[in-house]
């Protein structure tokens, strides 16, 4: 009986984190801004691996195997906002701009940069075989 | 159901991978990259359980590690504006 329950919990857990780990790649594919799309991006790096470690542990139980995907839990709930701040601070230091909901920048879509800089990015994104 | 988890996984990496290949700016590329490593870690770890094979937990591992120095390595590289140099000749000049 306890390993039925446990089992359920598992293909629960397994198949939840399966689920939002689709649903954050879907965000990141279809969010309007690079900013947006990280916060589409943490629920994969979240909740995602969260759930699918949590199944794969009430799988392993009481063993070594248990203890390395704790490890693993917990390199990615480190790794995961470091590599998120770097992303964004890199962004900013490069003057990506944010899409804004004034009117200003109504024409505005996701490729708006704040300095010539991140302009000149976007040109070399455009163009890349232009010396 | 392990099978069923390797399934979404999989759809995840590849909308993961159409972002890549589409995001406007290089970033958009490098967040997509950086989730398909995570995406990557915990498809090895459900294909060490579903061939009964738990050594392909320590290569999980591993390769975390390396997404995370990997990700860290290249935005250091685009912080720091050493791809800017082209940028900083063209003003001087």
């Amino acid at each position: 009986m306890t390993t039925l329950l446990i089992d359920f919990l598992s293909w629960t857990c397994l198949l939840a984190g399966g689920l939002f780990c689709a649903i954050g790649a879907l965000g990141l594919l279809r969010m309007p801004d690079f900013y947006t799309r990280m916060h589409a991006a943490s629920v994969t790096d979240t909740v995602g691996a969260g759930l699918i470690l949590l199944g794969l542990i009430l799988q392993a139980g009481l063993t070594l195997v248990a203890v390395k995907l704790a490890m693993i839990g917990l390199l990615l709930f480190f790794s995961g906002p470091v590599a998120g701040h770097a992303l964004v601070k890199a962004a900013m230091g490069r003057g990506l701009a944010p899409l804004l909901a004034n009117p200003d920048s109504a024409g505005a879509d996701s490729r708006t940069f704040s300095t010539e800089q991140g302009q000149a990015l976007l040109d070399e994104e455009e163009a890349p075989s232009k010396p | 159901m392990f099978a069923a988890a390797i399934l979404a996984l999989l759809i995840t990496v590849s909308l993961l991978l159409a972002r890549a290949v589409l995001g406007p700016t290089v970033f958009d590329r490098l967040l997509a990259t950086n989730t398909i490593g995570t995406c990557t870690v915990l498809l090895l770890a459900v294909i060490g359980f579903l061939t009964g094979r738990p050594e392909f937990l320590d290569l999980a591992l591993v390769y975390g590690l390396l997404n995370l120095v990997g990700t860290v390595a290249v935005l250091k590289f685009f912080h720091d504006s050493k791809l800017g140099e082209r940028h900083r000749k063209e003003e001087a000049t």
